[in-house]
């Protein structure tokens, strides 16, 4: 027996086991958290039901009634739950979300299961979601319409869900005006402010040129009341009416509809219900934007920006980056130096992120936008338009923190293309010129692609250079508009990231905001893995594309 | 014609036509330009590159520098010539400065050349004379005249700014917050010799000696009646009886709770004068060494330190230090010696710990208390300098010399408060009981003492990186070993890219899972989570035991090399069971909670967001990295020398740890060294996961804040050009020069084994 172990060890298998067992360790780990990011992320949108249910904190106290949807649970040791009442050397409690902010000022409580009495789940069980205050959980008593309380109707659900679709109708409306419309009157205001600055500025305040702006200013106030006086005559529709509900506790109260997005009863809801239900959440989630200090509603503006900024640091970043590989490998004379560039950008690649930010923000922000500002927007100083984070100085930053990557994707493409195709081309009389660009080029574009998506992937990841250089926690316009020049560079910009960072951990509500923070972060991943493993798979089927020509 | 004619006319034809040159020079052009284009366009992307590292000195550089003085005016003072010049002040535009004389004159006049912009003359009863003057808190701008009779005349100078044709027009005033009238002070007509005054728009202290051994100290405080509009005005004195030979100079800080007296001996008396009616002497010190003379006394900006120059030129800096039984005894802090003549005067900077000395050579000196540093020592003078003043900005100087010549430079001396020692070493803050090291950047106060070490801030990330290391390294190479050299190639292609896509993984989701689900996790579960550590490698060698007890029908169905599939069940259950078991045995050992236990029993204060957190994060971060580097360089070890050593007997283990692995340690070396410069530089997981507090503490329970943190909170609410900002850019360099060497490391051993590889 003993010989039979020491054998085993001899051979030296254990050893090779534990070797196995880091790698099951890790790969536990990467699935595990995917799959953490997916469970929470997409059970957000489901329509849990409603539970009601008699609660005592301690055996000997007055039950009240509660009703919510249970979050979480666990089972924690007597002393660290507090010494709670009810007996038992571990307490196991449950995270309700029982919503009603605006009444109790807390929208979550932990609770002891000991103390649930009675519980149900009644069909009538209403959830409104609002605008302001989060969910409100209660029972419908009567929906107050053009001036008729309607109650105890059998249609009275059916009116109720009617009405709220037809304000939501105007509602959209509204915010259309109010965004699209009084914006872009806002923004022409604005303009002509600053045109009117310039004249001044350039000396050139002629009453004849100040006439045509005044003229025009007036157009646009004639134009902003009309609007004006249709939303009033809209929100007068809005405000009137109401719905009025019974919370657990038995309170009365009083929504009005033009703060309700959806009601629905989930208890009562089937299966392809509440499958549609969670499909309707879902693509509100992508393309709705945030309420209430980011915790609800969808992030559709930091969607948005991500993808914005991305793309105007890629077309920065690969002309940028392949120009300098071309030279790199095919014009520079191969020696110690470019040896040393090399090492260099590669180092790059590895310095960290944050301190990107900081040149960006000393030298592009500051250095660069601040010059731009005085030699051609004198005239909305000391507002800087480019002297201060935005959109372009995000990208420009990001193209710099990426150009490595794609340096070094070019690179190795250049130096897979086989001598023989390059000799070939000469050989025929093709210049070097021509030969780049008909056979070397071309054949690297895979390679080239690959380079841009891992410096996509890893720009949509990147949050603390951004911290620095114009990502906001709320823009209030996005990058690109109906008002010209239609894409503002100058703008501030929300990002997925950064939205995972503040909602997560500068949000008044982090409970709230939670699953939602879940759910970005799963958007995240899947957008970044997606284009990992195409980067990958290019790069696979470029190595056999090579291995075949250079067989041939 | 033959053939070969017909040929040659037809290509010499084309070859030669004005089309074909045409075109031939157009490509040669085409050619020239791509060349051309392609070199331009690379060399600047590189420069661009290189410029980063260039942009960050450029903003870190001016920190380091001296100050530089600049030569503005030189006059003769304005008003009294034959009058004595007992006190200089300047307003914050340093456009006009005041000039206070003995006989009684306060002339307001500019500073780039002297020319009198207002007089005013104190309403003082004829045959008395200013026999001393003190001036107060310099927001303020409190100033008081000792007079012949005993009495003092409390004034203070303001500046009302505006702009007629948007042009500054400053407007220079006295006004008397008590009245026109002198304050009689000590009641018997004694004259005032030594003075000292503070007001705070509610209280005014005086504090008054005459030629007996005796302070007299006076207190007024303004308290508006509850009924009326009427400013009732309390008054408590009381007289401090002294046995010094003779008092030099008095100085009362802003707080107006306590008094140094220094005298001619050399000594320091310190007083608490909280209580108006009862000073206590707290301690008396002597202050300078051997037979030196106190020529100077001022008080540092927020009025905590107090200064002390003597004959020597030695400038010493002292404030009280609290002990363990809470008695605050004064104390030196650090000295400057640099002048040689006799400081004549000390003007401490309004808003800095910085002040300005001149001595009886002629020489000025520039100074930064908590930096240690002397930014400027300059020969401004022939003669002696006996009066000065600095701009409230720091940004000028005024100076007398005893000719009766003003001087006005203007200073440039921006950073004073850099020094190598400063930033890096260990530094006697005000109100602190030691040398420390602090990351304090800034507070409500104007007057605050900035604190920028970057060594808690260095150690922060170092911590986390240790700790990420400790985490990663083990499992990262173990499992490249495994999986490069043992894995099936099938499982091996599945394996792979899962690991070395969690590289691209956010980061700023690694933190956020970190301390929103790992923090409360690990908290919950600390007896779990190191019951963990122990249970999951014994699982794997458990399994690995009872595998080999298994038939051997039954082993040869799993193909070698698959042996990661089977361990995956295992530690899975070898994980959930050491979490099952976290609470039974915390009951049993730790009373039910750990974190408490700690922190009753160990003295271990225990945060939720902790190194430990931090750890297993970054660890993740970097785990691909190195998982991914090494695994390269084990795999890309010749197979000639694995076959050679297999052949020769040895098993797969013995040929794994004495061919394979030291053949690839310069690949793993570097794999590690690059892990290390990511997890030095990762910031959004620091930023996370930790408390973010600048403590020095190896504990593992206990939070940091690392220097990319640091920056990336910091950075975006500090102002442009500021020391702040400067320093936060000195934190980026620090990094940015660190992660380089790093990988410079790691780049060029890996150079090296490729050569080997391809040698062997």
């Amino acid at each position: 027996m003993q010989s039979k172990i020491k054998n085993w060890l001899d051979s030296g298998a254990p050893f090779v086991w534990l070797n196995a067992g880091a790698v099951s360790v890790s790969v536990v780990m990467v699935v595990g958290l995917i799959a953490l990011i997916a469970v929470r992320g997409l059970g957000h949108f489901w329509p849990s039901d409603i539970a009601v249910f008699d609660y005592a904190f301690a055996p000997d106290s007055e039950s009240s009634q509660l009703m919510g949807e249970f979050i979480d649970e666990e089972t924690v040791l007597r002393a660290r739950a507090g010494n709670p009442a009810y007996a038992g050397a571990t307490i196991k409690r449950h995270l309700l979300k029982t919503g009603n902010r605006d009444i109790s000022g807390l929208d979550f409580s932990w609770i002891l299961d000991a103390g649930i009495k009675h519980k149900t789940y009644p069909d009538d069980a209403m959830v409104v979601e609002r605008r302001e205050w989060g969910n409100f959980y209660g029972f419908l008593n009567s929906v107050q319409l053009d001036g008729h309380n309607l109650q105890n109707n059998a249609t009275l659900w059916a009116t109720l869900e009617q009405a709220i679709t037809q304000n939501n109708a105007v509602f959209d409306e509204i915010r259309y005006i109010e965004k699209n419309l009084i914006g872009g009157i806002n923004y022409k205001m604005e303009k002509l402010r600053l045109k009117e600055r310039e004249l001044v500025l350039k000396e050139e305040n002629t009453p004849v040129n100040l006439q045509a702006l005044i003229a025009q200013r007036e157009a646009l106030q004639l134009a902003y009341n009309s609007h004006t006086a249709t939303l009033e005559t809209l929100y007068a529709t809005l405000n009137s009416a109401s719905l009025t509900a019974t919370t657990a506790d038995g309170q009365a109260v009083s929504i009005a509809l033009s703060k309700v997005i959806r009601v629905y009863r989930p208890n009562a809801m089937s299966l392809p219900d509440k499958v549609l239900f969670y499909f309707e959440k879902f693509w509100e989630f992508l393309t709705d934007d945030p309420r209430e200090a980011n915790t609800e509603g969808g992030i559709f503006p930091a969607i948005f920006g991500t993808v914005l900024m991305v793309i105007i640091m890629a077309v920065i970043v690969t002309p940028f980056g392949v120009i300098a590989a071309v030279y790199l490998r095919e014009y520079a004379t191969q020696n110690l130096i470019t040896r040393l560039i090399r090492i260099a950008v590669n180092n790059l690649a590895g310095v960290p992120s944050v301190v990107y930010g900081v040149f960006g923000l000393g030298f592009f922000v500051y250095f660069l936008g601040g010059s731009i500002d005085q030699l051609f927007f004198p005239e909305s100083l000391p507002a800087p338009k480019f002297g201060t984070p935005g959109l372009l100085w995000a990208s420009l930053t990001l193209a710099i923190l990426t150009v490595p990557v794609v340096i070094v994707a070019t690179e190795e493409g250049l130096s897979r293309v086989p001598r023989a195709i390059r000799e070939g081309s000469l050989a025929l009389g093709a210049t070097k010129a021509e030969t780049l660009w008909r056979t070397v080029l071309p054949m690297t574009t895979p390679a080239m692609i690959t380079g841009l998506i891992l410096a996509v992937a890893r720009a949509a990841g990147e949050v603390a250079p951004l911290m620095l250089v114009g990502v906001v926690k709320l823009a209030p316009s996005l990058g690109v508009d109906g008002n010209a020049p239609f894409l503002h560079l100058d703008r501030k910009f929300m990002h997925l990231g950064f939205h995972i960072y503040d909602v997560g951990f500068q949000s008044p509500n982090v409970e709230a905001a939670q699953p939602l923070v879940y759910a970005t972060a799963l958007l995240l991943v899947v957008l970044i893995i997606i284009l990992n493993l195409t980067a990958i798979r290019i790069r696979n089927s470029l190595r056999e594309k090579y291995r075949a020509a250079e067989q041939t | 014609m033959d053939k070969n004619e017909i040929i040659t006319d037809v290509l010499s034809h084309d070859f030669n036509s004005k089309s074909a040159r045409y075109y031939r020079k157009w490509r040669h052009i085409k050619d020239a330009a791509t060349r051309y284009l392609m070199a331009f366009g690379g060399i600047s992307v590189i420069m661009a590159i290189v410029l980063i590292a260039f942009y960050l000195l450029y903003v870190v550089i001016p920190m380091f520098k001296s100050a530089a003085i600049e030569s503005i005016a030189t006059y003769a003072v304005p008003g009294a010539a034959n009058a004595k010049t007992l006190l200089y002040a300047m307003e914050e535009q340093r456009e006009v400065a005041l000039r206070i004389s003995d006989q009684g004159q306060a002339v307001f006049f500019s500073t780039n050349n002297g020319e009198m912009r207002k007089t005013v003359n104190f309403n003082i009863p004829d045959g008395v004379v200013v026999t001393a003057i003190a001036a107060g808190d310099q927001t303020e701008k409190v100033i008081g005249l000792g007079l012949s009779d005993g009495s003092v005349l409390l004034f203070q100078h303001t500046y009302d700014v505006s702009y007629p044709n948007d042009v500054r027009l400053i407007t220079p005033n006295i006004i008397f917050p008590y009245g026109e009238a002198p304050i009689q002070i000590n009641g018997i007509g004694e004259p005032v010799t030594e003075l000292s005054v503070q007001y705070d728009g509610e209280r005014a202290t005086l504090v008054a000696h005459g030629n007996h051994a005796a302070i007299n100290l006076v207190s007024f405080v303004k308290e508006e009646s509850m009924l009326s509009d009427d400013v009732e005005i309390t008054r408590e004195k009381s007289v401090i009886l002294i046995e010094m030979e003779k008092i030099i100079d008095l100085r009362l800080d802003i707080e107006q709770r306590e008094l140094y007296v220094a005298d001619t001996p050399g000594n320091i008396y310190y007083y608490n004068v909280s209580k108006k009616t009862a000073p206590r002497l707290m301690q008396k010190v002597r202050a300078v060494a051997g037979n030196a003379e106190i020529t100077a006394l001022e008080f540092l900006a927020g009025g905590i330190s107090i200064l002390v120059g003597d004959t020597n030129g030695r400038i010493a800096q002292w404030f009280p230090v609290r002990d363990d039984d809470n008695n605050y005894t004064l104390q030196k802090i650090r000295t400057f010696d640099k002048q040689k003549a006799p400081i004549t005067a000390i003007a401490a900077e309004h808003a800095r710990k910085g002040f300005a000395a001149i001595d009886a050579s002629g020489q000025m000196g520039l100074y930064h208390t908590t930096a240690h540093r002397t930014v400027l020592l300059e020969k401004i003078d022939g003669h002696a300098l006996n009066t000065i003043s600095i701009a409230p900005r720091a940004n000028a100087v005024l100076v007398e010399n005893d000719k009766g010549q003003i001087q006005f430079w203007y200073v440039h001396n921006e950073h004073p408060e850099i020094s190598w020692q400063s930033v890096w070493g260990k530094v006697w803050y005000e109100s602190r009981g030691q040398p420390e090291y602090v990351w304090q950047s800034s507070s409500a106060s104007s007057d605050f003492e900035p604190k920028f070490s970057l060594t808690p801030l260095a150690y922060g990330t170092f911590k986390a990186a240790f700790y990420a290391m400790l985490f990663a390294v083990p499992l990262a190479i173990l499992g490249a070993m495994y999986t490069a050299y043992f894995m099936a190639p099938k499982m091996r292609q599945v394996v792979k890219p899962t690991i070395e896509i969690m590289e691209a993984l956010p980061t700023v989701i690694l933190g956020f899972l970190a301390g929103l689900w790992l923090a409360p996790f690990v908290e919950l579960h600390l007896p779990g989570v190191f019951i963990m550590m122990f249970f999951v490698p014994f699982g794997i060698l458990l399994a690995a035991a009872i595998w080999d007890f298994f038939p051997d029908n039954i082993k040869h169905k799993l193909p070698a090399g698959w042996e990661a599939a089977l361990l995956i069940p295992v530690v899975i259950i070898a994980a959930a069971l050491s979490i099952k078991l976290s609470q039974p045995v915390e009951n049993l050992l730790f009373a039910g909670n750990l974190p408490l236990w700690l922190s009753q029993e160990m003295g271990i204060t225990y945060d939720q967001r902790n190194s430990m957190v931090v750890g297993l994060a970054m660890g993740f971060a970097v785990i691909p990295t190195i998982f991914s580097i090494s695994e390269d360089a084990i795999y890309g070890v010749p197979k000639h020398l694995t076959t050679g050593s297999l052949a020769l007997g040895a098993t797969a283990w013995q040929t794994m740890v004495r061919v394979v692995l030291l053949t690839a340690s310069p690949g793993i070396f570097s794999a590690v060294m690059i892990g290390l410069g990511r997890a030095v530089g990762e910031t959004m997981i620091v930023v996370m996961a930790t408390g973010n507090t600048a403590i020095m503490d190896m504990s593992i329970f206990e939070g940091f804040r690392a220097l990319s943190a640091n920056i990336a909170v910091e950075m975006p609410e500090t102002e442009v050009d500021s020391t702040h900002y400067r320093i936060l850019f000195l934190g980026a360099f620090v990094l940015f020069v660190v992660t380089f060497f790093f990988n410079t490391i790691a780049e060029v051993v890996r150079q090296r084994l490729r050569t080997k590889y391809s040698s062997l």
